[in-house]
């Protein structure tokens, strides 16, 4: 389980969290939802420890995730980037691979590759792939090459930050699809952000609503339309009128 | 702004530099150790600079060559040219000269790679991979160029030698065998050896510069060409201002 207590983080003046309190539980798709610059990446980026907390406490399991063995923690976490950030020196294998050929996971590399290819497949990509270059992929199959690199290692917990942006409808489909298949077969426990409401709906077990650094509502998905809450009635029915300013 | 912030900035600068290079070193001694990228960084510093090293060096051989007898001639001291050519170079134009060309292609190369990587969540991707950006890209870069800059330096000597033999024999008229004779017999080890030593030191200060700047990088395409710029600046001035302290150190008692 992941808990998030009374966390907070400012860059410069510019208060971004101001006091998330937030939980998934072991096994569930949590989304967090909410308009650009309100927190929502620096939040998940807190928890791995990219960005460090002003005050307040994440616990994965009930430890605390600043103190203890940093690549074992890390070793327990997979994640999707928005933009793949795939390596652009690398071949599509060794980027699906690169766990697999470092550290306590590693594995000789014609291993490692059969293990890629076998990631490429369940991501809808033929073997083919594997050895061209990041460069030579679309956008979409960029972001299945990212999520085969985030399942490589068979992660329990797998962050997805905005995993339908820049991609047509058919393909956010077949994403979203993917990320729920892949979850529920991997009995992983999720944690997206996104702005997607096709997404939240295919992905979630449970949503969050981030705004001005806090969050504004949490429940399961089935709530999320008779919540009353209004910041989230508004965000997911897109209306200009309401407590969210359409100016920021 | 205050003013005390404002005067306190370069020294800020200073220290999260020198943060930056002591973290970086300490790297290259700690396990784990990527070869595959050290001897990637030794291809794009050492092989690729070649080149643009090289003929750098022939052309500023042939004009020192130029230069030396045009002035010698004055005291009738055009006699030292092979000597002072090959004292020049490999003391002094060879190690800068060579230091300038690597900064101005590896250190701009090298911030932009890195800024990037940063701008597209490359170095994000890298820790949640666990694997230590400063490990996987700093540490290669820094150990190559300290390797493989003194070599490029020495080949750089040899080219600006050649340079400088080749305008005095063909057209300045020196005997071919006096010109080399009087180049092997004036240059001292030591002329050598410092010069290698100012391109270690160069060389280091040209991935420094390149990794460091790259990794503060400022977002989007305009952060990484402001990188990319405060590298090459950052290294020439380095360069010029370390070769003065050097040339101090090792060449007045």
């Amino acid at each position: 389980m992941i808990e998030l207590t009374d966390v907070h983080k400012a860059f410069g003046s510019k208060r971004v969290l101001r006091g998330v309190n937030l939980t998934i539980p072991t096994g569930t798709s949590m989304v967090i939802i909410g308009g650009s610059g309100t927190g929502k990446s620096v939040t998940l980026k807190c928890i791995l420890g990219l960005v460090t907390p002003d005050r307040g406490k994440i616990t994965l399991d009930g430890q605390d995730v600043t103190k203890g063995d940093r690549d074992a923690f890390l070793a327990r976490f997979g994640m999707l980037f928005q933009g793949a950030a795939l390596f652009d020196s690398l071949s599509v294998w060794q980027n699906v691979a690169f766990r697999l050929q470092r550290g306590a996971a590693r594995r000789p590399k014609a291993e490692a590759r059969e293990i890629a290819i076998e990631k490429l497949r369940r991501v809808g990509l033929t073997p083919e792939v594997a050895d061209l270059f990041p460069a030579e992929l679309s956008g979409g199959m960029q972001k299945r090459v990212g999520l085969a690199r985030a399942i490589a290692a068979d992660p329990e917990i797998i962050f997805f930050d905005e995993p339908t942006t820049g991609l047509d409808p058919i393909m956010a489909g077949v994403i979203n699809e993917l990320i729920r298949e892949i979850v529920t077969e991997m009995g992983a426990t999720a944690m997206t952000i996104t702005h997607d409401m096709t997404s939240v709906r295919a992905i979630a077990d449970n949503v969050a609503m981030l705004h001005d650094g806090q969050i504004k509502w949490t429940g399961p998905v089935a709530e999320m339309d008779d919540s009353s809450d209004p910041y989230l009635d508004q965000f997911i029915h897109g209306r200009a009128e309401g407590p969210i300013a359409a100016v920021r | 702004m205050s003013g005390a912030t404002l005067a306190l900035a370069p020294v800020a600068a200073i220290g999260r530099l020198a943060i930056f290079a002591v973290r970086g070193v300490s790297h290259v001694f700690r396990p784990p150790y990527y070869p595959r990228e050290f001897g990637q960084a030794l291809m794009q510093i050492g092989w690729y600079s070649l080149p643009v090293v090289a003929l750098t060096a022939l052309f500023t051989g042939g004009a020192l060559a130029l230069q030396i007898y045009a002035g010698g001639s004055r005291f009738n001291a055009s006699s030292v040219v092979p000597s002072i050519v090959a004292i020049g170079m490999v003391r002094e134009l060879g190690p800068v000269l060579g230091g300038l060309m690597v900064a101005a292609r590896v250190a701009s190369s090298i911030a932009a790679e890195i800024g990037t990587m940063k701008v597209t969540e490359q170095i994000d991707a890298l820790v949640t991979l666990s694997t230590n950006p400063m490990k996987y890209l700093v540490a290669p870069r820094l150990l190559a160029a300290v390797i493989v800059v003194p070599a490029l330096v020495a080949v750089g000597d040899s080219i600006g030698i050649w340079g400088g033999y080749l305008v005095g024999v063909y057209h300045l008229d020196f005997n071919a065998v006096d010109y080399l004779k009087n180049t092997v017999n004036y240059l001292e080890s030591w002329d050598v050896v410092s010069g290698l030593i100012k391109g270690a030191v160069f060389g280091f200060i040209v991935a420094l510069a390149g990794c460091y700047h790259g990794m503060q990088s400022g977002r989007g395409a305009q952060g990484v060409g402001r990188a990319t710029k405060s590298a090459v600046q950052a290294a020439a001035v380095a360069i010029l201002a370390t070769d003065f302290l050097l040339t101090a150190l090792f060449f007045t008692s």
